[in-house]
């Protein structure tokens, strides 16, 4: 490999963003160095084991890649706003469409759902941490540098471009040459081990280290909802994991399993991506399903309507997404019993998200409803979600699927789901909990500003992709001619695109602005909430959560006890915690390495990275550090500096 | 003592379960195990949906052999067998029978290994690698996985008898035992399924 | 210590039957496999029917006899099997069903 292909260098806006990304780093190193903060990073933030800070860590990774995604996206609304532009090149674009797929997917709503189940969950079933504090750490690092490996791939090698589901064989040594899809393997492999970790790590927790008298029908929906979202992750990231496997070994040690040479099978590649792709997409919606459970039923000021049924609801969505995966591929032909089946079950999975739907509707009537911020997202979702379910339940007809197939109908049908789901479920969230993560709420005015203004450019965006899709616009061409009678609606789509972009610009004021001016929050509920997380006695918990372990005595725990007024005289006693380690980012580290040398097929730096992983790994085993305890005196400081603001 | 669970110490219970993060652990790796089964289907249907497609080249009943294959099978349902020994000396509390089966048991794990290591040597003389085809691409994957198990198994299980060496039984040191010891059986389970659904049906497929 | 007198109690000092029982009758299941497959004279697909329902009964007796599933949270170690078993069989009938039907076998 010759350095020039190694940086990419033809390309003037990779340059520019190389040298942009180059410039911002030295300067975050040189900030650091001139306010002599290393060591706070290091003792503070790169070695905590604390849910907390592990979850904002999350969050404020997810919203660089929102950045970083969101920046693809114009880009790619710029190409197509008029016909025949030659803003980008076929390949150009190729791979702008790929990272912008898998980043948002994988490295924007997954960390985002995740930071927020790190911070909200722990202290919404009463618990100190979770149950593998130190596993918690590894998590996080392995997913961080999964996705800096994916990252990297645009300024060094090369980005990949056979679109974020990778099919065969444009996925094979023959038709993408180059680190890049390489790049695409490996990255995703090693935050991928983050992610099944964070299941394993969030079920367990769930499961044994719930406040006493939080039996599981006690438990609120949120955590209901990251408990089935990890029974999903569990069983669904094994998969993710053997196929991304058998990618690499096809194009790093020539193997067959997915080549058009030597008996392969090509479309096999497709069956095991979507057998993990489907349970995915429950996946990042599920714990927003669960978030704005909360939220509805905080601001409606009433219990959750069909509490059971929503559980049960999602009992069923966690068995049957497993068995609708062939929707993604009806059109591969696998025959009528085939496509007949994963319609029935297309369709059935359907029901239980309309039950979920009739359910927010029903906690809202006759409740007492203020319309804050996070409400609003949360209503936004209701309308907006709808609408993508039922061009849902259009396309899981396999039949008229033929039609909608690879057109822009299937690309408005899944941001529909995805951004009024997804992303509308993590600002709304972000909105509700951020008092609980840095002590002051996001400024209400601007964040309806950035409500109106994301949602309206949402729809002006997305809303004529339906019709360009109905048209028969392709999805993945990089220009089009005038003749094909698409302009108008394109240029609606680019100008709703960059309405979401000043959306995301005011989000980001919006955390500025906050942080000079907002007011600081007294006590640690923030909403009038209903749940455990907010009777913190601070507004920012303590790194132990809560100086005594509270008591449920029934649904919307915290609401009850405030009902009660009941004031006691605490007791406290000393607090065991888990100890800080440097071990999970220095393994993870070396987890880089070795994904790095493996892109390059530099094979002594991939020895050498899995050599410094496994030694990481025996000194955990031999690792018998069992925390520490935190005395009663150093408690009733810290309790009472928070009662006496 | 108001503990997280992770202190909560039962002493009613097999030292295993005495300490909270001691249970914790052990209902962690059944979860983690579940994983494990979803991987190894992934792993199963890639194979089965290969099992044809050999691309004209050497068919699996050319080169699987009974006896060899069945040693393998033996040695590792032994180790298993000695493996849930150890837990049982475990539950007297007896430090050397622990130890003693430990050994055995890797001693059988080692066995299978050499014996599979021959095998993929003998399959490469042939003229067979992860190259030849779709079919002999899943095979070796597959049951490659399965003994790069193995492997980190051993591994693992020699850190294990040297902390057990150098602090005894504890609440600590059994769950770890144990948990290694849910490993090795898991192993041989995979084994069972592998041994079934490769070497038995790929010996009668291309006969029948 | 206190301890150790209470763990006394919990000692085990029978003699290991189940673990006896379990390898006896993986020995015999696997040797029952062997014989159905090469000297039963059965039908190949009814031949591949039983040993997966063998290897299946195998799989079974591993995690009653040696794994203790039983023991402590069993109602969890149970129901992740089962989902695991679940899963393994959509993954495995599934991709055999979806990529042998139709135009997806050629």
């Amino acid at each position: 490999m010759k350095w020039d292909q190694f940086f990419i260098t033809d390309e003037p806006l990779i340059v520019g963003a190389g040298i942009s990304i180059l410039l911002t780093g030295l300067g975050i190193i040189f900030v650091l160095t001139y306010l002599k903060k290393w060591k706070w990073l290091w003792n503070e933030w790169l070695t905590t084991v604390d849910h907390k800070k592990i979850g904002i860590m999350y969050i404020l990774f997810a919203i660089l890649m929102l950045f970083r995604g969101g920046v693809d996206a114009l880009m790619m609304r710029t190409q197509l706003a008029v016909p025949n532009a030659h803003f980008l090149d076929a390949q150009h674009y190729n791979e702008i469409f790929t990272t912008h797929g898998t980043i948002m997917i994988l490295f924007m709503a997954m960390p985002f759902l995740i930071g927020l189940i790190n911070v909200v969950i722990p202290l919404q079933i009463g618990a100190r941490d979770v149950a593998y504090p130190y596993l918690n750490a590894v998590s996080f690092w392995t997913f961080f540098f999964g996705a800096c490996l994916f990252n990297i791939s645009f300024v060094i090698g090369g980005s990949p471009s056979a679109g974020w589901t990778s099919y065969m064989p444009l996925a094979g040594n023959e038709l993408s040459p180059g680190p890049g899809q390489n790049y695409y393997l490996l990255g995703l492999q090693i935050s991928g081990i983050g992610t099944l970790l964070t299941g394993i790590n969030f079920l367990v927790t769930i499961l044994k280290m719930r406040a006493k008298g939080m039996t599981l029908l006690r438990m609120p929906m949120f955590t209901w909802s990251t408990l089935i979202t990890c029974v999903i992750i569990i069983f669904a990231f094994p998969i993710l994991t053997v196929a991304l496997a058998l990618m690499t070994f096809d194009r790093l040690f020539g193997s067959h399993f997915f080549t058009l040479a030597s008996g392969g099978m090509d479309m096999l590649w497709a069956n095991l991506f979507w057998l993990w792709g489907h349970p995915e997409v429950y996946i990042v919606i599920l714990p927003a399903f669960g978030m704005f459970s909360e939220i509805i039923s905080t601001f409606s000021r009433k219990t959750l309507f069909g509490y059971k049924a929503m559980v049960y609801s999602m009992l069923v969505i966690a068995g049957l997404s497993f068995v609708v995966w062939v929707h993604h591929f009806f059109t591969m032909g696998s025959g009528a019993a085939v496509n007949s089946f994963f319609s029935i079950t297309t369709m059935a999975i359907g029901i239980p998200t309309g039950v979920k739907i009739f359910n927010w509707l029903f906690t809202m009537y006759k409740g007492k409803i203020s319309v804050t911020t996070p409400m609003l997202w949360s209503l936004g979702f209701i309308v907006n979600f709808v609408i993508g379910g039922v061009t849902g339940v259009m396309l899981a007809m396999g039949a008229a699927d033929y039609q909608y197939h690879n057109t822009y109908f299937l690309i408005s049908h899944f941001h529909y789901v995805l951004i009024a789901g997804t992303v509308f479920g993590c600002f709304a969230g972000l909105h509700f909990w951020y008092p609980k993560m840095v002590g002051y709420k996001l400024n209400e005015r601007i964040g309806k500003w950035c409500f109106w203004i994301f949602t309206i450019g949402f729809n002006i965006c997305f809303f004529p992709m339906y019709i360009l899709g109905l048209d028969g616009m392709p999805r993945r061409i990089y220009t089009y001619n005038a003749s094909d009678g698409w302009t108008e609606l394109n240029i609606v789509a680019t100008i709703g695109a960059f309405m979401m972009g000043i959306g995301f610009i005011l989000l980001v004021y919006n955390v500025y602005y906050s942080f000079r001016y907002a007011k600081r929050e007294q006590t640690g509920d923030a909403w009038d909430g209903r749940t455990l997380e907010w009777s913190t006695t601070s507004a920012i918990p303590p790194h132990y959560n809560f100086a005594k372990i509270p008591e449920v005595t029934g649904l919307d725990g915290f609401w009850r006890s405030k009902q009660e007024k009941e004031t006691e005289n605490v007791e406290y006693k000393p607090i065991h915690m888990p100890s800080y380690s440097g071990r999970p980012f220095v393994m993870s580290a070396f987890l880089f390495i070795s994904g790095f040398g493996l892109v390059f097929e530099w094979w002594a730096i991939a020895i050498l990275g899995a050599i410094g992983t496994l030694i990481c790994m025996v000194l955990r085993s031999f690792d018998y550090d069992d925390g520490y305890y935190v005395n009663v005196e150093e408690i009733q400081k810290t309790e009472s500096v928070y009662k006496e603001v | 003592m108001d503990h997280g669970y992770q202190q909560h110490t039962n002493t009613n219970a097999h030292l295993e379960y005495q300490s909270g993060q001691g249970r914790l652990n052990i209902l962690g790796f059944w979860v983690f195990l579940g994983a494990e089964v979803a991987l190894f289907s992934t792993l199963f249907a890639t194979y089965f949906v290969l099992m044809h497609r050999t691309a004209n080249g050497p068919v699996s009943s050319e080169l699987f052999q009974v006896p060899s294959v069945l040693i393998m099978t033996f040695l590792l349902l032994t180790s298993s067998f000695t493996c849930g020994l150890a837990i049982h000396e475990m539950r007297r509390s007896n430090l050397k029978g622990v130890i003693i089966w430990l050994v055995v048991t890797l001693l059988l794990g080692a066995g299978f290994l050499g014996f599979e290591i021959k095998e993929f040597i003998e399959y490469t003389h042939e003229g067979v690698t992860l190259s030849t085809s779709a079919y002999w691409s899943a095979f070796f994957v597959l049951t490659g996985t399965h003994g790069l198990h193995v492997t980190l198994g051993l591994g693992w299980i020699i850190l294990i008898m040297i902390q057990l060496k150098q602090r005894g039984l504890t609440p600590t040191t059994t769950s770890k035992v144990f948990i290694s010891s849910l490993y090795w059986h898991f192993l041989d389970v995979v084994w069972i399924f592998i041994f079934t659904g490769v070497y038995l049906i790929g010996m009668v497929m291309h006969h029948g | 210590m206190d301890n150790q007198k209470q763990n006394s109690s919990l000692v085990d000092n029978r003699f290991p039957w189940k673990h006896f029982v379990g390898y006896l009758l993986s020995v015999v299941l696997t040797l029952m496999a062997l014989w159905i497959t090469f000297s039963s004279g059965f039908s190949l697909s009814i031949i591949f029917a039983i040993i997966i329902v063998l290897a299946i009964l195998q799989a079974v007796l591993q995690l009653l006899m040696f794994m203790h599933i039983t023991e402590r949270n069993s109602k969890i170690q149970t129901g992740t099997m089962l989902y695991a078993a679940f899963i393994a069989i959509t993954i495995v009938a599934g991709s055999i069903w979806v990529m042998s039907a139709g135009h997806a076998a050629h």
